[in-house]
């Protein structure tokens, strides 16, 4: 609480309280406002990072057989959990096999985010009502549900495609094969995400003020052109801020493999970083080891994320600190 | 603005409908496998309907006494009230971190910025290690509690109160002799809704999206979210192929509801507060 006292004297020297009248006094209500937030912020997030850091340096030390109370006992591990976690061969490739997967999804889904955002903006396109509102309709069904569905479609008996194959006379490669199951993962991450990120690229263009392709378009510019040398230069930060909560999405991709295995042997049980905590956690019953991988997934998130959030933090308070 | 003389491009507006077509492949299938018996499920074309719609529908409901709706009240349940108290936390903060400045301020704001960093989903396992700890798994409140918490929505209220509500507005509040509370709830949050129909969908669709946390924390089927028990009946069907055909016209039926709110409240929506931005 020490800094409490010297954010004070700060705060009364340099800030304008928005009340003149309170200059000297320590307002209450702000803190009552804040006092649920910080409530629930303590016991769901803070508590459990904590409680799982402590665990994470924690081991279950077995005596004789492991038989009879007392013969297990919880001991200090030191960081032997997380030697264990990053040596393990499992880890390093559920690691590599989420960051290539994460370099399909993210090109494809901002790519095709940035091309459908650019058509909607582009006064030449038509049926921009329906597609938009179609384009952006998965982002309202969950990761679960469109698993499912995509699931039954990558199933040869139901698959158009291969139907559809067949009648040319051609088979097609099954989508949930070794080799092209983390692409079939990888497309429904594109389905569900394409449309969220379209809307957002699409209301980034569109508070461009026009004045400014107008003397461009006088002077002979292509819609091409102006797309390329106007629009994606101005919404680079939308873009980014896109890329990185791609990223965070993509680090902890769970929900999509999990629903697809019953349909499929091509996917382990330690396929994603998260699955394997799930793994160790629920079927090993090793919660040390799956903490100590916790740990090490949610800094390592912690880290790719960072640098977006000084990017935006500086921007959106701008006017706020004016 | 589209003018009349402007020539239509053919390219630009066929590569969209392209990509609407995509995005309907998978919604017009459950629309029609959800028609099919589950032996039509395999052998009829992918695309043609089949005989048993409702029937399909009535041996969902039939299900285990009705399992199926119980599991769409209580996904209405984590998902609407979870998002509703999460709103109002979130308004309550961001009003205050927004307008008042206070000792701890700074401090609390970057501490509640590092939570958007740790994104929900990989605090389900910490948070059901705690709760295990606690006893307090397989409740309603194990999933409850920790989705009423939003750094993001935090976040997003903050932007929105500092934008759109003027300081002189809560001044000439308290000039009239207004107390705090009262100006935030009279005042404030009604200038508020727009941003708050944002936060509200976010953190709804965040809460329905949260597949894992449902997962760990709840062993009793009876608790479980619709996402939750369709993936259960579809790991049987592995085993018998007949729960197919409870599992599609489930996953259908789960998916209308979010499709009619986000209809109803897509006007509302604004979108441009995620990257954000705020028009004033």
């Amino acid at each position: 609480m020490t800094s409490v006292t010297n954010d004070l004297v700060s705060a009364t020297a340099q800030k304008d309280p928005p009340s003149g009248s309170r200059r000297a006094r320590i307002p209450r209500a702000p803190y009552v406002f804040m006092v649920p937030a910080v409530a629930l912020f303590v016991f769901s997030i803070a508590i459990p990072i904590l409680y799982t850091a402590y665990l994470s340096l924690r081991t279950v030390k077995v005596e004789g057989l492991g038989l009879g109370p007392g013969a297990r006992t919880e001991v200090w591990a030191g960081l032997s959990n997380y030697g264990r976690t990053l040596s393990d061969p499992d880890f390093l490739s559920s690691v590599l096999r989420v960051l290539g997967y994460g370099l399909v999804v993210i090109p494809v889904m901002l790519g095709l985010a940035l091309l459908f955002a650019l058509l909607l903006d582009s006064v030449r396109v038509r049926a921009t009502r329906f597609s938009r509102l179609v384009i952006f309709m998965p982002y309202a069904v969950p990761a679960v549900i469109s698993s499912l569905l995509w699931g039954f479609l990558y199933l040869p008996a139901v698959s158009p495609f291969t139907h559809a194959a067949e009648q040319v006379g051609i088979t097609l490669p099954q989508p949930m094969a070794p080799g092209l199951v983390l692409f079939a993962i990888a497309n429904i991450a594109v389905w569900g995400g394409v449309g969220f990120n379209m809307i957002v690229l699409y209301t980034a263009l569109k508070a461009i003020p026009s004045d400014l392709y107008e003397a461009a378009r006088i002077d002979g510019c292509s819609e091409l052109q102006i797309a390329w040398r106007i629009k994606i230069p101005i919404i680079v930060p939308s873009l980014i801020m896109t890329s990185v909560f791609g990223m965070i999405t993509t680090l902890q991709v769970f929900a999509e493999p999990t629903v697809l295995r019953p349909l499929t042997n091509n996917i382990s049980t330690s396929w994603s970083p998260l699955m394997m905590i799930y793994r160790d956690a629920f079927t090993r019953n090793d919660i040390y080891a799956a903490s100590a991988t916790s740990v090490v997934l949610a800094v390592a998130t912690f880290v790719l994320s960072f640098g977006f959030l000084r990017l935006v933090q500086n921007r959106a308070f701008a006017q706020e600190n004016r | 603005m589209k003018t009349a003389q402007q020539k239509p491009s053919l390219v630009g507006t066929g590569v969209l409908l392209v990509g609407a077509v995509y995005c309907l492949i998978p919604v017009v299938w459950v629309l029609m496998a959800s028609s099919k018996t589950s032996s039509e499920l395999f052998t009829t074309f992918t695309y043609a309907p089949g005989t048993s719609l409702f029937s399909n529908i009535a041996d969902l409901t039939a299900y285990r006494d009705g399992l199926f709706w119980r599991w769409m009240a209580n996904t209405g349940l984590y998902a609407g009230a979870g998002a509703a108290l999460s709103t109002l936390v979130s308004a309550m903060a961001g009003y205050a971190m927004a307008k008042y400045r206070f000792p701890g301020r700074g401090a609390l704001f970057n501490i509640l910025l590092a939570g958007v960093l740790v994104p929900g989903v990989i605090l389900a396992v910490p948070q059901y290690l705690l709760f295990a700890e606690l006893g307090m798994t397989n409740t309603y409140w194990a999933v409850l509690l920790p989705s009423i918490i939003s750094p993001y929505g935090i976040y997003l209220a903050r932007i929105y109160v500092s934008a759109s509500v003027p300081d002189e507005v809560i001044e000439a509040a308290r000039t009239d002799g207004a107390q705090d509370w009262r100006i935030f709830r009279s005042v404030v949050l009604p200038m508020m809704v727009p941003g708050l129909v944002t936060v509200f969908l976010f953190q709804f669709v965040a809460i329905w999206n949260n597949f894992l946390l449902p997962y760990v924390m709840l062993g009793d089927d009876k608790l479980f979210p619709v996402t939750v028990g369709l993936s259960g009946l579809l790991n049987q069907g592995a085993q018998q192929p007949a729960m197919y055909s409870l599992v599609i016209p489930g996953a259908l039926l789960s998916i209308l509801p979010l499709l009619a709110l986000f209809l109803l409240l897509q006007r509302f929506w604004q979108v441009d507060l995620a990257a954000g931005a705020v028009k004033s």
